[in-house]
């Protein structure tokens, strides 16, 4: 680290043109703010970065040792007894590749439905012209102010009232209520006010004349949508999948209320096998060390395009 | 020009065509969620029930401004909380953003790192402190290092006095890095010739800060305030998977209260008249905010 700081960066224009005699010149200046800068932004790392030290580390440890552990700085460094033990047991103690499944086939689920769905909504806002699109454009920014959870409870009456279609016997039969599904986890998340926003806003960059000459060339509107508009519009899709991946994985309040049978969980309701038990922390920490684990890699991996997506959450607000 | 209407009428019907999907499924999952908690509100209806919900007029509103403690005591937590939360957090992000926002080696990986909890799942983050903060745990430990030893500790989470404040700081820390980042945007919207004038004059990197960096942010601001306040009220899973609203009642939340009321215990009538008063308090701090933050020119 300091052999970075004492090797000399360029000079700011700044400290080129004063340069006083007798004083600390502008660039001993320049270089004493960027060491504490540094400093600053180092503990700050620091202070950011520790719970998940000691989680991952934790979870190669038995039990015990990470009660003991926790009293000095052995917590943050893999010591002792390390072993993949805790992750095997995990899978003897819950269906944890189950919840992984359920919960990678909802977030799939809710992403690609929701670019299309929404992708559509965005097209018809933004590059058709039909009565009331303005009146519907502000009614859906205006729900943008109202959170879930103000609505959560009424939902869950509502969504075990609702009616299920199916064949059996190769006739359609009903019935009620679809609490226990895959779909209530999935379909009700699909439509999102914010991604038909942020396409609706991104569509409108492109030039129309790109539509005209569609239409003279014979296209119709669907065709402009997925020939034209979509091909084009790669950051949008990028920016409203990874706004939409997060709070889909992370699910917890709602599959919590809406989802009782073990087979249909997603991860982060998975978690609450561990608060009942008395919880062998060992496993606590390598489960939860296994349900970050797909996120970690899919943030590090897209880290550019996931900061400059909840950037652009921001800009338009 | 019939020729135009034409076009026009069919682009209607295609428009529509194509944002059918997704509004109808926003009618279904949102509208008629929101109406319903509103009918609900003022009925005595359970999630399982042989009866018909039952219209009981303001019975619900009453009982909770008259015969619920509770419903005070969350109301109190949520209001502490977001007190706390919203100038604490919006500052720490707005500090983050300055610092890493320095053209320097190293920045991008720093940014990285402080973003590194936002994408931590919060049960994930819930659980981990929970343990940290246990009699035993690693803050203890912590601080009797930093401190020498003067410093006994104390069971965080089952402590009246102290297991708010708790969940406060491991909701900041999970949360600073998203508004980081949205602060981060702003800034990079100031162009950089103000900055270049404003050496030229001479002033220092605070004046720099007060008098380009600040004024320029606004629009940012505004956009900050409103999201951290509503993400605070909306404060229910750390709750859920630290506390369960405890000890005697220190954490219970209002989100926390109308799920344990109107799920939990399946009163859904009162359950959704507390959401509803949630709801209308979320709409009363926008628009406030909103007016608050007008512009004055």
């Amino acid at each position: 680290m300091t052999d970075t700081l004492s090797s000399p960066l360029p000079d700011t224009a700044a400290a080129r043109r004063k340069r006083v005699p007798g004083q600390p010149s502008e660039r001993v200046l320049a270089r004493r703010r960027r060491i504490w800068t540094y400093l600053a932004m180092s503990a700050l790392a620091l202070f950011f970065i520790f719970p998940l030290v000691f989680l991952f580390v934790s979870s190669l440890k038995p039990s015990g040792q990470i009660m003991s552990d926790s009293g000095s700085g052995r917590a943050f460094l893999p010591v002792g007894d390390i072993s993949l033990d805790n992750y095997v047991d995990v899978f003897d103690r819950v269906p944890v590749g189950q919840f992984l499944l359920n919960s990678a086939f909802v977030t799939v689920g809710i992403v690609l439905f929701g670019l299309l769905v929404n992708s559509l909504a965005g097209f018809a806002l933004s590059r058709l012209e039909w009565k009331g699109r303005g009146l519907v454009l502000t009614l859906i920014i205006a729900t943008l102010i109202v959170p879930f959870e103000t609505i959560a409870v009424p939902m869950v009456y509502w969504v075990s009232k609702l009616p299920n279609l199916f064949f059996e016997n190769g006739i359609l039969v009903y019935d009620f209520g679809w609490l226990n599904t895959y779909k209530v986890q999935i379909i009700p998340f699909i439509a999102n006010a914010f991604s038909i926003f942020l396409f609706t806003q991104y569509f409108s960059t492109i030039p129309k004349s790109l539509d005209e000459a569609a239409r003279v060339d014979g296209a119709g509107w669907f065709t402009i949508y997925r020939r034209v508009i979509v091909p084009l519009s790669g950051p949008a899709f990028a920016t409203v999948a990874i706004l939409t991946f997060l709070p889909a994985w992370n699910q917890y309040l709602w599959p919590l209320m809406v989802v009782q049978r073990e087979q249909l969980r997603p991860v982060m309701v998975g978690m609450q096998y561990f608060f009942q038990l008395s919880p062998a922390w060992g496993e606590v920490m390598a489960y939860a060390a296994m349900i970050t684990i797909p996120v970690l890699l899919v943030f590090l991996s897209f880290q550019r395009a996931f900061i400059s997506s909840i950037a652009a959450s921001g800009v338009k607000g | 020009m019939a020729g135009r209407r034409r076009l026009r009428n069919r682009q209607g019907a295609v428009g529509l065509a194509m944002a059918s999907p997704a509004l109808i499924l926003l009618l279904l999952f949102f509208v008629v969620p929101v109406l319903l908690g509103f009918a609900l509100a003022f009925t005595n209806a359970r999630l399982v029930s042989p009866n018909p919900p039952r219209f009981v007029g303001l019975d619900n509103f009453i009982r909770a401004f008259t015969a619920d403690p509770v419903f005070f005591d969350s109301l109190r937590n949520t209001a502490v909380f977001a007190i706390v939360v919203v100038p604490v957090q919006s500052g720490l992000a707005l500090l983050l953003a300055v610092l890493v926002n320095q053209r320097l080696k190293g920045s991008t990986l720093f940014r990285v790192v402080y973003f590194i909890p936002v994408v931590t799942s919060i049960v994930v983050v819930s659980i981990l402190w929970k343990f940290m903060y246990r009699d035993d745990g690693l803050i203890n430990s912590m601080i009797d290092t930093v401190t020498f030893g003067a410093w006994n500790g104390t069971d965080w989470l089952n402590n009246q006095s102290t297991a708010l404040p708790a969940i406060i700081v491991l909701s900041i820390w999970q949360a600073v890095g998203f508004h980081m980042v949205i602060w981060l945007s702003g800034l990079q919207t100031i162009p950089e010739e103000l900055y270049e004038a404003a050496r030229v004059d001479g002033a220092s990197p605070w004046r720099q800060f007060t008098q380009v960096t600040w004024p320029g942010l606004r629009p940012t601001m505004i956009f900050i305030l409103i999201t951290i306040t509503i993400d605070a009220l909306r404060l229910f899973v750390q709750i859920d998977v630290m506390t369960q609203g405890g000890p005697i009642n220190a954490t219970s939340t209002l989100v926390y209260h109308a799920v344990r009321k109107g799920f939990r215990e399946q009163e859904v009538g009162y359950g959704a008249a507390l959401s509803l008063i949630f709801f209308v308090m979320v709409l009363a701090i926008a628009a406030l905010q909103r007016w608050l933050t007008r512009n004055k020119d």
